[in-house]
């Protein structure tokens, strides 16, 4: 049984404005022990998801489809087997740790808090094993007394792993993990996640803008944009020989290692992503993308298959040159 | 770490008591060219007295003398005699205490309390009919003078329905003593609270509102709901104590504010405590009452003051140098 | 949102200012008039206005002579000679009201305009000189907020002559501390701000920068802060005046109520003395309130974001 299925997901929020789709008839699934990656760049979606998959959406936002955990229906849970399934089945770590840590609470207190919440062990025995927790991802378990002003962003994120890891969850969903962390920390965090994955036997979703990042920690590529999966399959297919335009744009994006001439010539996307609540017609990609034709601006195209194992939403896949 | 934060809260307090002690010399003897005047007005004292009394305030001395003069006495105890009573001021001030600390003490306590239970659930249940009601009935009593609220609760509670007396301390003449004293003297006090309370809930509870509104936005709470805790443990245990932290700065200064009303509110209700004292003294003028009062006004809003600002710096750990 | 066309080449500076100014003014109005709350208020607080203004031609001066109402009824209720009733001296309670407003409108106007004066001096002044000006004014203005301001007050109302120019002044000297503490926070916000460095780069002088930089981002604050701070004015005379620390010539609406409660209107049941005045108190501090909080929430940005 998947991990992790979300079948149709739409997601709408509800603000004075107006209704803003967020998500839009996305379809995923994740396998016990899979490692898949979320990429694309900020309002695509991305982590609404994350939230969506343990429903810590605002009460008025509207689901439609259906988010699977374990086999459960999320949305169908009620509300004790919700807060017991939080945490349990599946856990996140969020990204700017400093604001996602309660900052007068004392960081072993906060992961000693979860453990409780979910097994009936005293508070003692419960403080040895947020210490282990701790010391395996690095941090002394006599730092488990600081509070988070005291740690370095690399200390609390790697508290946040810890955190996340304390009541054994199947799927670990990593919301922009190293995203304002300096690049030798980010380094750091990247391998004892990808360890700790490995060692519990996790699975893992990698959410992130940074595409770079997802190649070399995640099995299976998913790339979002305005609110849909535009491109899935292999990391290193999508990585290396992508085919819907909006993944070449993101993956042109890096200059390759050893090659001084794509430093000088940066072949990034132009224009910004679109918004949400105001969306173009047809393809939602066609006002920046160098391959649109006519039909791009009215067809709005949906995920098919390119290869076995790959999908991409773009027209030339069907015409067959993308 | 800490002792150099607490030292350094003591010495600011020190340096604003003195700045007070300056302050309160300086009114008087600046307004008066002459202090024999004004501290001896209208009472037949003997020669003798008035050297005595002269040599004690360094009366011949320069300004500077007479205020270290003024100091040595102070910090003796010795105030001066009341111009009305001729008693020493310190024992007037001695029987006036009792009063004012229960009365003021029971009205913090009670607004407080009140104030920030219902702040929580306003701001909890933002829009609800609880928010609305509190935040308009917060709102008027902000606008009503608290010593006229203090008149419509005397003409209805008691001229009107005589359900409580109309002033005093206890019941004239009484010899009733123990708990039967005591409850006579509760019975008294139920009016000058109610009114004293009633005009400052509104600040705590505007205030608390806004500091637990300011918190449910954090990543933290989502964090906290995420780990699987109750609506109202993640309130309890991680929004409350971080939006209560503003909540105990404001009570430093609300006390400043309850001490001031209580003097008006003692007046309508002849409570004997220090307000009265203060407004006897105005009629006098009763200038070493009035100097006296004053002071001890001021000292208790720096102790308290001083109080609080440890207190914060115990329960924030990011405040102290932790 | 609007597009500026092509043709914009035509514009000039000046009027484009001028042009965005009438637009932000405009979006204001629009917002202020959405908020029914706080024009109720600015109705109210103009219905005072007036009513003060004209009290000279809708009640004579003479209704607050004890001397000329000597043969008024004493303690009368309410009716169609006396509206609000006579008071223990026989005078009109309606003509005590309407006269009152005068004094205890414009003791809170006044002594806010001080309030505001001192305290945006000292704001400023801290917040933009920084380093020594900053602490020592600020350690100043901390001592003043600690020391309790109606005890300052009383002790300065009695060592000073009772007239009602000394209230203004002992209201402003005891309430400057808090606005200038918002002030300065204000201006420290700006200075922050890259085009204060950038202005300063170019070889802009100090007053240059306070008049075109400073200034117009801390006005709209000083203006909320304004309309906030005359509550507390009015409420703090008539306490002052209610101690007896009024002017003794002058009627307010504390006096109003020093008088009733004096004369014994409570017990005597008098309602029509003492409910009018503070009533009248009511309203004009919750307008003033429900202006002032409308005006703050449209003109601090921060406020607005989180569409409180």
């Amino acid at each position: 049984m998947s991990v992790l299925e979300l079948h149709d997901l739409s997601i709408t929020y509800r603000s004075e404005r107006g209704d803003v789709p967020a998500v839009r008839g996305v379809n995923l699934t994740i396998e016990p022990g899979e490692t898949v990656g979320l990429a694309g760049e900020s309002g695509c979606g991305k982590s609404t998801i994350a939230a969506a998959v343990l429903r810590l959406l605002p009460k008025q936002t509207r689901v439609e489809g259906h988010v699977l955990l374990d086999g459960e229906d999320v949305y169908a849970m009620k509300p004790g087997r919700l807060r017991a399934v939080r945490w349990t089945s599946a856990a996140i770590v969020f990204q700017g740790a400093l604001h996602s840590l309660n900052p007068v609470q004392r960081v072993g207190h906060q992961i000693d808090e979860a453990i409780m919440l979910h097994s009936s062990v005293s508070e003692s025995q419960a403080r040895r094993k947020s210490n282990e927790l701790l010391e395996r991802v690095g941090i002394p378990a006599e730092r488990s007394r600081s509070y988070p002003h005291q740690l370095s962003g690399g200390q609390r994120q790697r508290v946040l792993i810890a955190l996340a890891l304390s009541c054994g969850p199947k799927l670990l969903i990593a919301d922009e993990p190293t995203t304002a962390l300096d690049v030798m920390v980010q380094a750091q965090v990247l391998e004892l996640l990808a360890e700790l994955q490995r060692d519990h036997g996790l699975a893992m979703l990698f959410i992130t803008h940074d595409l770079s990042v997802l190649t070399s920690t995640c099995e299976r590529l998913a790339v979002m944009y305005a609110g849909r999966i535009v491109e899935d399959g292999p990391s290193h297919d999508v990585f290396g020989d992508p085919i819907h335009p909006y993944s070449r744009g993101l993956a042109n994006a890096f200059p390759t290692i050893g090659d001084p001439l794509s430093r000088m010539n940066p072949r990034g996307l132009a224009g910004d992503p679109p918004n949400p609540a105001n969306l173009p017609t047809g393809c939602p990609f066609h006002p920046r993308c160098d391959r649109a034709i006519e039909i791009c601006s009215t067809e709005d195209v949906l995920l098919m298959s390119a290869s076995p194992g790959r999908h991409a939403a773009c027209v030339h896949v069907r015409s067959g040159n993308a | 770490m800490r002792a150099r934060f607490v030292g350094s809260k003591v010495a600011g307090s020190l340096a604003t008591l003195l700045f007070v002690l300056v302050v309160n010399f300086f009114l008087f003897r600046v307004v008066s060219d002459d202090p024999t005047a004004k501290l001896f007005r209208g009472r037949n004292l003997s020669p003798e007295q008035i050297q005595r009394k002269r040599q004690q305030f360094n009366l011949d001395g320069s300004k500077t003398e007479q205020f270290f003069a003024y100091l040595t006495q102070t910090l003796k105890g010795n105030l001066g005699d009341s111009f009305l009573s001729n008693r020493p001021v310190t024992t007037e001030i001695r029987e006036a205490l009792w009063p004012t600390i229960m009365l003021v003490g029971v009205s913090t306590i009670l607004s407080m309390l009140i104030g920030i239970v219902f702040g929580i659930y306003a701001g909890w249940r933002r829009r609800s009919a609880f928010d609305v009601g509190s935040t308009t009935f917060s709102m008027f009593t902000y606008s009503v003078p608290d010593f006229w609220l203090g008149m419509i609760l005397l003409a209805f509670l008691s001229v009107k329905l005589g359900w409580f007396p109309t002033g005093g301390f206890e019941d004239a003449g009484s010899t009733k003593s123990g708990l039967a004293a005591l409850l006579d003297q509760l019975h008294h006090m139920f009016l000058p609270a109610l009114t004293l309370t009633l005009a400052y809930i509104g600040e705590y509870m505007i205030v608390m509102r806004s500091s637990l509104l300011d918190t449910i936005n954090e990543d933290y709470l989502q964090l906290a709901r995420a780990k699987g805790l109750r609506d109202a443990d993640v309130r309890r245990h991680h929004a409350v104590p971080n939006a209560l932290l503003p909540v105990i700065s404001l009570s430093a200064l609300n006390f400043g504010y309850i001490l001031s009303g209580a003097i008006a509110v003692e007046a309508i209700y002849s409570w004997p405590g220090i307000g009265q004292a203060t407004i006897e003294a105005i009629r006098g003028p009763d200038f070493p009452m009035l100097q006296a009062t004053f002071l001890l006004l001021s000292v208790s809003v720096i102790v308290a003051n001083l109080l609080v600002d440890l207190l914060y710096g115990y329960l924030d750990p990011r405040v102290d140098g932790r | 949102m609007s597009v500026i066309s092509a043709t914009s080449v035509a514009y000039s500076p000046k009027r484009f200012k001028r042009q965005r100014r009438k637009q932000a003014f405009r979006e204001f109005l629009t917002r202020f008039r959405n908020d029914r709350l706080a024009v109720a208020g600015l109705v109210v607080l103009l219905a005072f206005t007036v009513m003060a203004l004209i009290a000279p031609w809708i009640s004579p001066k003479g209704g607050l002579s004890a001397v000329e109402s000597i043969d008024n009824p004493l303690w009368a209720k309410p009716s169609g000679d006396y509206p609000l009733g006579t008071d223990h001296l026989g005078r009109s309670v309606a003509a005590q009201f309407v006269w009152g407003s005068r004094v205890s409108l414009f003791v809170g106007l006044a002594a806010t305009v001080l309030t505001v004066a001192i305290g945006s001096l000292v704001g400023i002044s801290a917040g933009f000189l920084g380093k020594w000006t900053d602490a020592i004014l600020m350690r100043f203005t901390d001592w003043f907020l600690v020391i309790p301001f109606l005890p300052l007050a009383i002790v300065l109302a009695a060592v000073l002559d009772r007239s009602v120019w000394n209230i203004v002044l002992v209201i402003g000297v005891t309430s400057w501390p808090g606005t200038a503490r918002l002030i300065r926070a204000q201006v420290l916000t700006v200075k922050q701000r890259l085009y204060v460095d950038r202005a300063r780069a170019l070889g802009a002088s100090r007053s240059h920068v306070i008049r075109r930089h400073i200034l117009p981002n801390v006005a709209p604050l000083i203006l909320a802060n304004v309309t906030l701070a005359v509550p507390i004015s009015i409420l703090t005379e008539t306490t002052l005046s209610f101690l007896g620390l009024g002017d003794p010539n002058k009627v307010s609406w504390g006096k109003t109520l020093e008088e009733a409660y004096n004369a014994g209107a409570i017990t005597r049941e008098a309602w029509w003395y003492y409910l009018p005045a503070g009533l009248g108190i009511v309203a004009v501090v919750l307008a003033f309130t429900l202006f002032g909080r409308a005006l703050e929430e449209i003109l601090d940005p921060r406020l607005r974001e989180q569409g409180r």
